[in-house]
């Protein structure tokens, strides 16, 4: 589903990924972990296709498609999805109004129909009750006011409606209380089906409780420095990031 | 050309058919004034932005009678699903009783000519009141219109009467026979306990371009609600400087809704004198501008007495070559304690060459009051945006959903069903197709 060759990318001539090799199969799970200013947020942006961000080398392809050459809608309508760390407040934009132009447009790309007023409400009403939203939110403007977990709540929600194969969640976990990690890990949960992939981006072990990876990859410095199951993600919370830190530094020395 | 066009006039003023003479002295007043001040020029702290002198370049033709438009022409212009209700029209600035249709009851609404107003049981009203905006226009352009008021209409809602339907008034101005200039004048009464909606909508016939020249002075007496609107949606050759001057004599309550969609030169000076204590105003507007069109409000909240309180919103996108220009200006007298006073402009910059030049004034004599006014200039969020892309949405309709989510509290206070579907809808068409 998703390869990525040797990734290189930066911001305003930083390097940032220095060369990130990761394939995603239908139906997985993969878990990206590492401490703070190793990368993770900036693959999740270069693979949304978030502009300042430069690729300077090697390649991503979706569906054996060059995916960076693709412009962000193209992507969302190809199947790709990502939950922003920091979903963005548009004032005068209800939810509705907006997730109705989403889901159209990315039907009229499959060469599907748009959904008439009667299919789109049912299949709303289907999806709000997967993360326990409320209609009166979704009848505001786009996160304008919403607390911390109403805007995550929201991100699952949008993705349940737009039906991605592969969803990249970018730091969902952060900002939310016990009771809501629960409920929007019950919604991506229950949208698992075998055939979508998730990319869960993390800083911690605890949300890999409730979304159990197949895979946990750790990154630092630009680059995946570790691969393992979910038991790695265990070792992680016990040891902390200085273990992977020193090996790689060992690695590095020998 | 000053001088040319000084002469001009002149000349016209004494070719102005005199049936109405109760004006006479109001008119050479007028003159006299115009004569004093002139054209504004750039120079002009008021018309810095706004070149209305470059507009008297141009070969005037001033038809001091109505032009001959037909039924069916002026059918052409009308706003949809109005054909019930009352409209007034001006061809090149002078009420046309024919081409007019007052549905409205006579216990509810009264239209007269201005002139016979003025000569008849109305007469104190007019003189009273007709000419107040003057002070605060102290420019040749003003004056100008005082100097060929002919052909105003005056309007008169009665007391204790809720007005349901408004009354559109239609200025149509015809080039078909060279550039077209004309000068409108109405005056709008509101008695005590009366609703009134007046709508303003401009239309031009010819291709040879057009300066209209207006100015319309509305009061409101205690207890009325007055909502006022002006819905400019004109060729890039049609020009326009108007002038709303609206009093409030008693407490009561007005709102004044200004929408530019396209016109070539524009200046709308909207003032709310608030002159009674506990009175209430709203001013919203919207310009949504391309090509050269040039648009600049200037609007004045005078806090005359008391415990007003006044709100304004004023919002424009810029595209392409399109200038945009607001002046807000708050007066609070030293009688005027208690004053709420709040004013906000936000732009939205499109096109590369696109600008506007923004300016809150206040001038506050009091000491107990709160007044506040904010502006902001910037481009679409990009994070936004990207935001809306990354769910499929294409870059055009991600800009169309925020740019409509800008305007669209504006629009919402436009509270006529018809009118605000009509706006909406060209809104709409600029934003999702052809900006």
């Amino acid at each position: 589903m998703l390869k990525i060759k040797n990734l290189h990318a930066g911001i305003e001539g930083k390097k940032i990924l220095n060369g990130i090799n990761l394939e995603i199969k239908a139906g997985e799970v993969h878990a990206i972990m590492g401490p703070n200013g190793s990368g993770k947020s900036t693959l999740a942006s270069v693979l949304a296709g978030r502009e300042n961000f430069e690729v300077t080398g090697g390649s991503v392809e979706l569906f054996d498609k060059d995916l960076l050459a693709t412009s962000p809608e193209d992507r969302a309508r190809a199947g790709m999805f990502l939950a922003f760390q920091y979903p963005v407040e548009i004032p005068g934009v209800s939810t509705t109004n907006f997730i109705k132009t989403a889901v159209n447009e990315c039907r009229k790309y499959r060469g599907q129909e748009p959904l008439d007023a009667v299919a789109f409400l049912k299949m709303m009403k289907e999806k709000m009750k997967l993360v326990h939203i409320d209609q009166s939110l979704l009848s505001r403007s786009l996160n304008e006011g919403f607390s911390g977990g109403e805007k995550k709540r929201n991100e699952i929600f949008q993705m349940a409606m737009l039906e991605p194969k592969l969803a990249i969640l970018d730091e969902t976990d952060s900002g939310l209380d016990i009771d809501a990690l629960r409920i929007v890990a019950n919604g991506v949960n229950s949208y698992r089906n075998g055939e979508n992939a998730f990319l869960v981006v993390t800083h911690y072990q605890r949300l890999l409780d409730y979304i159990v990876p197949d895979f946990v990859h750790v990154l630092y410095n630009g680059r995946i420095v570790k691969s393992g199951t979910k038991d790695l993600a265990l070792e992680l919370e016990e040891k902390g990031y200085d273990f992977i830190k020193n090996e790689v530094e060992l690695t590095l020395n020998v | 050309m000053q001088k040319e066009a000084k002469e001009f006039f002149n000349t016209r003023f004494h070719e102005q058919p005199v049936n109405g003479s109760a004006l006479a002295g109001f008119r050479q007043q007028g003159l006299d004034m115009f004569n004093k001040l002139g054209i504004p020029a750039v120079k002009h702290e008021e018309w810095k932005y706004t070149r209305v002198n470059a507009l008297f370049n141009n070969d005037l033709t001033y038809n001091l009678d109505a032009s001959g438009i037909s039924k069916a022409e002026l059918d052409s212009f009308r706003l949809p699903q109005t054909a019930n209700a009352t409209s007034l029209v001006l061809v090149n600035g002078v009420y046309s009783p024919e081409l007019s249709d007052i549905k409205h009851s006579v216990k509810d609404l009264l239209v007269l000519p201005l002139e016979t107003a003025a000569a008849g049981e109305y007469g104190a009203i007019v003189k009273k009141h007709l000419g107040h905006s003057a002070a605060y226009h102290p420019d040749g352009i003003h004056a100008l219109n005082t100097a060929f008021t002919h052909g105003g209409i005056f309007i008169l809602g009665k007391s204790n009467r809720v007005i349901t339907e408004p009354v559109y008034i239609y200025h149509i101005t015809d080039s078909r026979s060279g550039f077209a200039f004309a000068q409108p004048r109405i005056l709008a009464y509101a008695e005590q306990q009366c609703e009134l909606q007046l709508v303003e909508y401009y239309g031009t016939i010819g291709n040879e371009g057009s300066f209209t020249n207006e100015v319309i002075e509305i009061v409101a007496e205690a207890a009325s609600v007055l909502d006022y609107y002006k819905i400019q949606h004109e060729g890039p050759h049609a020009n326009h400087v108007g002038t709303t001057h609206v009093r409030q004599l008693g407490k009561c309550l007005t709102n004044a809704v200004t929408i530019s969609l396209s016109g070539g030169l524009i200046r709308n000076n909207l003032n709310m004198i608030m002159e009674s204590e506990r009175g209430e105003s709203h001013m919203y507007g919207l310009y949504l501008l391309n090509g050269k069109t040039h648009v600049d409000n200037h609007t004045i909240v005078d806090n005359v007495q008391p415990n007003c309180f006044s709100n304004e919103l004023y919002k424009g996108i810029m595209d392409e070559k399109s200038t945009g220009v607001f002046n807000g200006k708050i007066f609070v007298r030293q009688d005027a304690q208690k004053t709420n006073a709040y004013q906000s402009n936000k732009n939205i910059l499109l096109g590369d060459a696109s600008s506007v030049n923004t300016k809150p004034q206040l001038e506050i004599f009091a000491d107990d009051v709160k007044c506040s006014h904010g502006c902001t200039i910037g481009r679409l969020d990009e994070e936004a945006l990207f935001y809306l892309r990354t769910r499929g949405i294409s870059e055009k309709n991600a800009q169309s959903l925020m740019l409509h989510a800008f305007a669209v509290d504006i629009l919402e206070n436009i509270k006529p069903q018809a009118l605000k579907v009509f706006v909406d809808h060209i809104i709409s068409e600029r934003l999702d197709f052809n900006f």
